[in-house]
This record gives structure tokens, sequence and C-alpha cells, in this order.
């Protein structure tokens, strides 16, 4: 669908911006660390808890150590960003505002076909789930659309709505690309290849031929004794922190092939212990019941 | 009289779940109404993505009013008795009759407005709804006891006639007003009542009939597809999803690389179907057209020709990706693919996948070595004798035939699973085999050796195609038999309704292959086999009573009938009844009476699946008989007057040595020692026989051996026909010999008689199970 006027990708996370801000959500900047995804932020994982009302947006990168591909696919990347909403309680009208910002980044739904096909998330990780649906455009999955249920094993009171959108792979819709690294990053001539092209390289190898594995195995197992000083100490944001590392040096453990089958579960079960417990902590902390 | 409207519009509601919804709105709606006496003449329901409607024709406008009576307490009873039936009437007591010293209340209820049903009963079925999966959404779900939806739900219309009826719940307030389709008429719609409900949303965009959006997206594909010189490959299933995902369907096809068309047609087809959910299209010469139709829900401004544009993106995007994987993939060969699956566990107790390939391998090269898979193959090693054979030029060929063939099945068995860890399979796993094929056949692999990979899934329940490829049947036998004993072995056995590991199905398979390919597996063979283990240790997995275990390891060869004392205990006799189990419950789904099976089961001391089921096909055959289903009622006629006047002959005969076994036989194979048999008796005789008595001892004389030895050979028809000639002189003997007669010599011998009968027959099957 690329037309003359198709928004940069620097200028469709400033379109974003502007629009969710207008509907009174917080503009956030990414979370300073390692993260999966954007419901890792503690403004979704820890801030969709309690009673409180809550609206945000951000940007945040994203990294899947395994999915990286050395720059040489044109749609996997180790390093990725999401644009995430999150809105508490959510509005009786979050379909219609996230419509409204399909039309903002210029997509006419009389001229795309926007379905929304049932899809449920679950993250046992975060113990979570909710449901909702993948929003597709002319068949291709652009955006997450969620209603959260459960947050750390807890029921979400009230239920927050989270959106995720995937914004190379909108970008590349919108500009008409067929390669992520193609991408117009900003309207004077840089792509999203300059910028990161080299870095999936680089990255890709270390991810998964150079990181040191004992030294990998013992962070992790650092992560876990610091969270528990944090749990004792009351501190459940600094533990969350901790469960955060965790879970993104599994991964990198994950992609340098160094987990048993056996061992995966225990460590996926130490990861979902401490989110979990951070939640709880969290929750105890602000005086919420279960 | 009037119709009523009801509709509920939420947000879009999984396709998959749409239809069922919809007809358990209308069953939810229509006991409501049943509990308050209000019955329409009919309902009418509708399901879009977002909106579940249904319209109740000819509702009466009140209900009938009814009076009921109940009776209370004698008047001389106790104070409080009366108090209590008062408390329960809610009445006083002089709004009591008295009739004969009783009191009685009379409750009358008045009809009630059909309105105020409605006004219970929408709120009612809503909180009821059997959603599989719901949730709770917005301010409201500040509490866990919000109203819980699949979606949230956004607006109630609920019109009788043409008046509304008000309902509030939720914070949610019924009214006239609806939506049209979200992108074409976003605003609001007034509708007037059931009259005008389709007829406003069809004019704003929306179909309200699951099966119309059907109808159309069929029609349109059809007609799409024939424009391009194609036809839409059938799939129903695909066309409801679609008309769950649309109000307003517009099928548009689109091309795509014909280049693509390299990679196997399965993989583009789930890739069309399951991904994108788009139709599969073929040509005129029925292979795959490199086309697809995939259905947009709006009659787009530019015709469709972005929405198309978009979706061959996805789609080429998509195809790229199965191209990379089919590349990638056969860059490794399968041994080496094989090699990785050390790393997946298939379960804890039982080791990886790649422990599993080899058991599956040794197997299934020991089913071909023993004779029980392959066509041409000699029965057992030994049955072939050292006997000079007339045609024993041929039979190197055949040992070579039958070494190539246990050769191949093992090979196949090692690939077998090696797709498992390819990147096509982790893409698609429901072409785990399929892919190993195409891989096996990219190597040049034997034809036997691909299809074997291929299709040792197969069957995979009743009605898939059964394997007979030896090959094939070898190592999907192998799989699945090794699935069963494995766990058997590690006491992990479906009970009740659990089956974690599918062990029901993988049963099925087996007497499926059995059947199909006439194979003789003598389950205690293979319980013997497994047992073994690596080091000929039985204790491994099945536990043997030591005398068994003790003749296992003197060697354990020749016939198990032949051994005294055979006994087995624990799973593996779990083994044999469960097979026993499955076979019933198969040939009760194949349609056979279920009495005929219980006829046969009941003999016991069978393992031979293939045995077993000819002789209920016999039977089958011979009970439809004048002469079967006259000697079933002289049979039958001999057993209860065995059972009233000869307690201790009427024990009917069960040969398993070890209680609840099915299957053991004992070592004489037809023995019931304890009993006076009738010609033993004859001897001693004081009395000359009357002549029917005379012709029974005759018949039986001819028939007892004929039937015993047919049954030996398995030749089960003639083993009927050889009963069946007991028929007439049964008769004869009931309609002129006295069983009960004074004389004790002669009663006892007419009984022992009779006993003989019974036992003839049960060479056959167990007559007493059978009905009629």
């Amino acid at each position: 669908m690329a037309t003359s006027k198709a928004l940069s990708f620097q200028d469709l996370i400033l379109t974003l911006h502007a629009y969710w801000g207008k509907q009174g959500c917080v503009i956030l900047q990414p979370y300073d660390m390692e993260v999966g995804a954007g419901t890792f932020h503690p403004a979704t994982t820890l801030r969709s808890l309690g009673p409180d009302a809550w609206n945000a947006a951000y940007v945040q990168p994203s990294r899947r150590p395994t999915d990286g591909r050395y720059g040489e696919n044109p749609n996997r990347l180790q390093h990725y960003y999401q644009y995430q909403v999150i809105m508490k309680p959510s509005p009786a009208n979050l379909q219609e505002l996230y419509l409204g910002s399909l039309v903002e980044i210029g997509i006419d739904p009389l001229v795309h076909d926007i379905r929304f096909v049932e899809d449920d998330w679950e993250s046992p990780t975060l113990g979570a789930w909710g449901l909702g649906w993948e929003v597709w455009c002319d068949g291709m999955e652009v955006t997450q659309f969620t209603y959260f249920q459960q947050m750390g094993g807890f029921d979400c009171k009230p239920v927050a709505g989270e959106l995720t959108y995937g914004l190379e792979r909108l970008a590349m819709y919108i500009q008409g690309v067929d390669s992520v690294y193609d991408l117009k990053f900003n309207d004077a001539g840089v792509t999203y290849g300059d910028v990161f092209l080299e870095n999936e390289r680089q990255m890709s190898k270390w991810n998964f031929e150079v990181a040191d594995t004992d030294k990998l195995l013992r962070w992790f197992k650092d992560c876990r004794a610091e969270y528990d000083q944090c749990i004792d100490r009351g501190v459940p944001l600094a533990a969350f922190e901790q469960a955060i590392k965790a879970s993104h040096t599994f991964n990198l453990l994950q992609a340098r092939g160094v987990i048993s089958v056996q061992e995966r579960a225990s460590y996926m079960g130490q990861v979902r212990d401490m989110a979990r417990g951070s939640c709880e902590a969290w929750m105890k902390h602000n005086g919420w019941a279960a | 009289m009037t119709d009523f409207l009801l509709e509920l519009r939420c947000e879009e509601i999984p396709a998959r779940m749409q239809v069922k919804a919809s007809d358990d709105l209308a069953r939810l709606f229509a006991d409501e109404l049943a509990k308050a006496g209000l019955k329409p003449s009919a309902i009418d329901s509708f399901v879009t993505p977002r909106r579940l409607a249904l319209i109740a024709r000819d509702l009466p406008l009140e209900t009938a009013a009814v009076s009921e009576e109940f009776k209370g307490p004698r008047t001389s009873a106790p104070a409080q008795a009366l108090d209590g039936f008062l408390r329960k009437t809610g009445l006083t007591q002089d709004q009591l009759e008295e009739r004969d010293g009783v009191w009685f209340a009379v409750v009358n209820k008045p009809g009630r407005a059909a309105a105020d049903v409605l006004a219970q009963a929408v709120p009612a079925v809503i909180r009821a709804f059997p959603w599989p999966k719901s949730m709770r959404w917005g301010a409201a779900s500040q509490t866990t006891e919000s109203l819980r939806w699949v979606r949230p739900l956004k607006g109630i219309v609920t019109i009788l006639g043409e008046q509304l009826v008000d309902i509030e719940m939720e914070g949610l307030r019924s009214g006239y007003a609806t939506l049209g389709h979200r992108f074409h008429h976003p605003g609001e719609i007034t509708i007037g009542g059931a009259h005008d409900y389709l007829e406003k949303l069809r004019a704003c965009h929306v179909i309200a009939s699951h099966q119309e959006r059907q109808a159309i997206i069929a029609a349109k594909a059809d007609e799409a597809a024939a424009a391009h010189g194609y036809s839409v490959i059938e799939d129903k299933g695909l066309v409801a999803e679609n008309a769950g995902l649309t109000e307003w369907p517009v099928p548009l096809l689109g091309d795509f690389d014909p280049a693509f068309l390299e990679v196997p047609p399965e993989v583009i087809q789930l890739t069309l179907r399951i991904n994108q959910k788009y139709f599969v299209l073929r040509d005129t010469d029925g292979n795959l057209a490199p086309a697809f139709i995939c259905t947009a829900n709006i009659e787009a401004k530019d015709g469709g020709a972005a929405i198309i544009a978009g979706n061959r993106k996805v789609l080429a995007a998509r195809l790229s990706d199965a191209r990379f994987f089919w590349e990638q993939d056969r860059k490794t060969s399968l041994a080496d693919h094989a090699k990785k699956l050390e790393r997946i566990t298939f379960h804890e107790k039982l080791g990886t996948v790649a422990d599993k390939v080899e058991r599956v391998a040794k197997l299934a090269r020991w089913l071909v070595e023993e004779g029980i898979v392959g066509a041409s193959a000699p029965a057992k090693a030994g049955a072939q004798g050292d006997e000079a054979q007339p045609n024993s030029g041929l039979l190197p060929l055949q040992e070579h035939c039958g070494a190539e063939l246990a050769t191949l099945a093992e090979q196949a068995a090692r690939l077998c699973k090696a797709d498992l860890v390819t990147e096509m399979v982790g893409e698609f796993p429901e072409l785990q085999g399929v892919m190993g094929g195409y891989y096996a056949r990219a190597e040049d692999l034997p034809d036997a050796v691909a299809d074997a990979i291929r299709d040792h899934y197969k069957p995979v329940g009743q009605g898939d195609d059964v394997p007979t490829a030896p090959v094939t049947v070898a190592v999907s036998l192998a799989d699945k038999l090794d699935t069963i004993t494995s766990f058997f072995g590690i006491d992990e056995k479906p009970t009740g309704s659990k089956d974690p590991f599918a062990l029901r199905r993988a049963a099925l398979g087996i007497i499926q292959l059995v059947i199909k390919n006439d194979l003789r597996l003598r389950l205690l063979d293979l319980i013997i086999y497994v047992s073994r283990g690596n080091e000929g240790d039985f204790t491994q997995r099945f536990v043997f009573e030591d005398n068994f275990r003790d003749w296992l390891k003197a060697g354990g060869e020749g016939d198990l009938a032949a051994v005294n004392g055979i006994l087995l205990r624990g799973n593996g006799l779990a083994l044999l009844d469960f097979f026993a189990d499955r076979l019933k419950v198969q040939q009760k789904e194949a349609g056979v009476r279920h009495d005929l099976i219980d006829a046969v089961f009941a003999l016991g001391g069978e393992d031979d699946l293939v045995r077993l089921l000819a002789r209920v096909k016999a039977l089958q055959s011979f009970v439809a008989t004048d002469d079967g289903a006259n000697l079933l009622a002289g049979y039958k006629r001999a057993a209860n007057i065995l059972k009233k006047d000869a307690p201790d002959l009427s024990s009917a005969r069960h040969p398993g040595l070890e209680p609840g076994s099915r299957f053991f036989d004992d070592a004489e194979g037809s023995g019931t020692p304890d009993q006076v048999r009738g010609d033993d008796a004859a001897d001693a005789l004081s009395y000359t026989h009357e002549p029917a008595e005379a012709d029974l001892i005759t018949a039986l004389d001819a028939a007892e051996p004929r039937a015993a030895q047919a049954v030996a050979e398995e030749r089960f028809e003639d083993a009927m026909t050889a009963l069946a000639t007991l028929r007439a002189p049964i008769d004869a003997f009931f309609d002129s010999v006295t069983v009960n007669d004074p004389d004790p010599d002669k009663r006892a011998s007419r009984l022992a008689l009779l006993a003989r009968v019974r036992d003839a027959v049960h060479n056959v099957a167990d007559f007493s199970k059978i009905a009629g």
C-alpha cells in the first residue's frame, strides 16, 4: 500500500504517541532493560494489578535471541520494537480507539480489510492470561489486542486492555517494502538497515556463538539470589527487575543451546516464581487484597 | 400473539464458537420461557461476529392463569403443624379450605404478561450462558462478580411486537438501537421489531444468518475461481470459519508466484488454509493452482485491489518461509536429523524419542522376522520344517525377500520420527510423517521406506486409511505397539476418561492394521518379546509369575498352549484385557451385535485378534440362519434345565487359568474334567436309550469332533455347520424325551447329555451370552 506520503518508521511512532497521548495515556520511554516483550515493562506487568486507573503508551525494544538471523532474513530480528498501549480499566470504546489509531497512521478501513480474529493470550512465565484477538489487516497480523484477566496469578480488578503493535511489520506494510532493512527510518534517506543491520549481525553472533555460557549460568543464579534479597527487604520493583534479568539470561542460554529439555522446565519455573513473587510482593506493598 | 426480537451485541465472538452459541441461545431462551409457561411457535436464531440474535414467533401476550392446590395437616393436628403449613404457603388460616378434616390451601396464580416473563428470562439467559471461555471487562470488573461474556457485551435489543421490553443489567439498558457493519455503517440504527430486523441489518451491510453468509461465500468463491479457470477445493469448515469472521463476506481471488509450487502441496495448502484462512484452488488438471481466495469483510472502495495486494504480500512472505524450510531441511539427511531426537524427551520414564525410535526399529524388524508382517513370508521360520519342498528352489528367494523386508522396515523405523526436528514440521506439526516422506524421497531412499515414513502414523482413527504396504505396516504397527507396551510397562494405563497418551487410539490403530492385513499377531508373543529387554531380563517391564519366567529363560520356544501353568500377572495381563476391550469397542462401532462379541470373548483363551474376529463373523452369519436360531433355542432350553436341575453341571466352561483372564486356555485346550461326560455314563447305563436320545448321542458323536477339528483349523463356518446338524436331534429330543424322569439314572444320564450339547456348542461360542 505504498503511497507517496507513507509514514517513515519514526513518524509512525510519533503519530501513535500523539494519538494515544490525546486519549489520556502517559507517554513513557522504553524500559531500560532487556525484555522479550512490551508486556514485561513494569508499566504493564505491575500496573495492571490493583484498583487504580492507569493509561500508558510506550515503545519497547524487545529482544528474542533465538529469533536472530544474522541480518539475513527480511522478517526476523533478534531485536525489534513493539508499541504498547495499556488502559485500565479497559474503556468501553477501546476497539474504536484502536481503529482510530489505524486511520491516523494511514490505514483506511473501507479500503483495507480489518478483522478481529480470536487469539487468546497466555504467559505462563508471568502467570498471566487474557482473551482477545489478533487484528488482521489484509490477512496480516498487525496488533495483539488483549483484555487481561489475570497477572502474576492474581485476578485483574479491574481488567486492563492491552494493545501491542508490531511496529516493523506495520511500517513495512504501510511503506510497501519486502525487507525490514529497506524501511525508511526517517524522511531524510536513513533506512532501518542503516541503523540496525550491523547490530543484527553482531548480536546474532553473540547470542548464538559468543556469549560465555558459564557467566550466563552464574548471572542467572545471581539474579535469583538478588531477587530473594529484594523480596526480603521489601522492594518488589527491584525484585521484578531481577526477574526480568533472569528471564533474558534464560533466553540467552536457550539461544546458546546449553539447556537440556529437563533443565528447561526448571529454569522456566524459577523465572515464573520470581515474576509471580514480585507481583505478590507488589500487591502486598500496596495493600491490595488478592 | 406476537413476535419477540432479542439481540445481544458484543465485540467479536470467536468464529469457532458462533454456531453452538446460536443454538445455546435458542435452547436456553426456550427453557426459560417454558418455566413460565410461555411457548413460541418457533425460534429462529442468528449469529454474526458481533451479535447473537433470535426471533421467537407467535408468543401469547400473557401466560395462562394456574391454580395449585396443596394438602396440609389434619384439622386435629397440633397447632405447630398448621403454623408450619401457613408459613409454607404464605396464607392465613381463614384462606384455607377444610375438607374431611384436612386443611387445603388453594393458590391461584394469575397469568403474567409476556413482557414481564421476558424481562426476567433474558437476564437469566445471559447470566447462565455456557461460553467455553468467558471474561470480565471495563470499570465493572473492579469485582470478580461482574458479568462474564465471551467478549465485552455492548448492547441489548428486546422488542416484543413493537414494544420495548425494558431490561437493565450490569450497566446495560435494552433499547431499539443496534449497530450495522463496523465500517460501512458505524452509526446506530433503530430497529422496529422482529419484522424489520433482518432487512434493516441487511441495508446496513450485515447478513444476520450464518447459513446465508456461508452460502454466499461458497457461491462467490466458486464463481471467482471459475472466472480464472480454477475450481475451489471444497472445505466446509473453512466456509463456516469465514462466515464467522465476516458480517458482509466478499470473496476475492489473488494469485501467487507459480515458482512456489515446487514446495510440497500439503505445505502450501496448510499455509493457505490454516495460517491465512484462504480457499485452495486447483486447475483443470487437478493440480494445485497458484492462486487463493480470501474472504474480506467489506465492499472495498477500490473493488478490493488493495486487499488482494496486501494478502498476496503476506502469502508471499509465508510461502518464502515455507520454501526456505523446504530447502534448509533437505540440506541435512534424515539420518542426521534423527540424531537430534536424542534431545527430545519422549517420556520422563521412557527416555528420549531416539530411545523410542531404537525400540520401534527392533520391533519392526522382529515383526517381519517372525512372519507377522510380510505377505509372502512364511508364517513362522520353523513352520517350513526341514521337509523337502517341491518349490524349494523358491525358498532362498523368499528368505531373501523377508530379509530385505526386515531391513527396509528397520531402516524406515529408524527414520520415521526424524522429521520432528525439521523446521517445516516445527512450523506445521500436522505435517509430521508427510514431510519425512518427502525428505526421504528427496534423498532417494527406496519408495517403500519413504511411504512407510509418510504413512506410519496411520490409521489415526475409525475411517482413516489403513496402510497395507508391508514396510509401512511393520513400522506403523511397531510404533503403536511400542507406545502401548511402554506405557503399560511403566504403569501408565488409561483409566476411565483419562487417556493422556492416547493409548486407546493406538490400540484401535493396531486392531485396524491387524484386521485389514489379516496379521497373525499373538499378543502373548509380543509381550514376551518386549519383556525380554536387552539381556533377556524379563522383570524389566512386565511382571510374570516365576514359573512362566523360568520357562521363558529356558528358551521359551514353542507353542504357548503346550506349556502348563503359564501365568502372568500385573501389566501383562492388563495389556491383554485392554486389547480385548478395545476390540469389543471397535467391533461394536463396526456394527457387530455386542452379544455376539460377548459370546466369543466369554470363551477366553484367545490372544489372536484375527482368529477371534473370524469366530465372531462366522457366529454372526450363523445366528442369522434358521438352523442357527433353532440351535440357539435348543441350547437355551438345555442350559435352563441344567441351571435348574443340575447346578453342579451348569457352570459354563471358562477355561482361564488366571481369574479374570480372558485369554488363557488351559493345557488340554478343551477340558471339562470334573464333569460327567455323557459318553462315559452311557457305558454304565442300566436302561435303553429312547430313539431321540440315541439319535442325539449319535449326532453329538459326529458333530463334536467335526466342530472341534474345524475350530482347530480355524474353519469357523464349518464348525457352525457341524453344530447345525445338532439342531434337528435336539428338537426331537425335547419333543419326545422327558429329562426329569423319576428314574435317577435316566435323569442323570439325560442331564449329562444336555451338558454335552452345551459343551459342544461352547466349542464355538458361549451361546448363553446371545440375546433372543
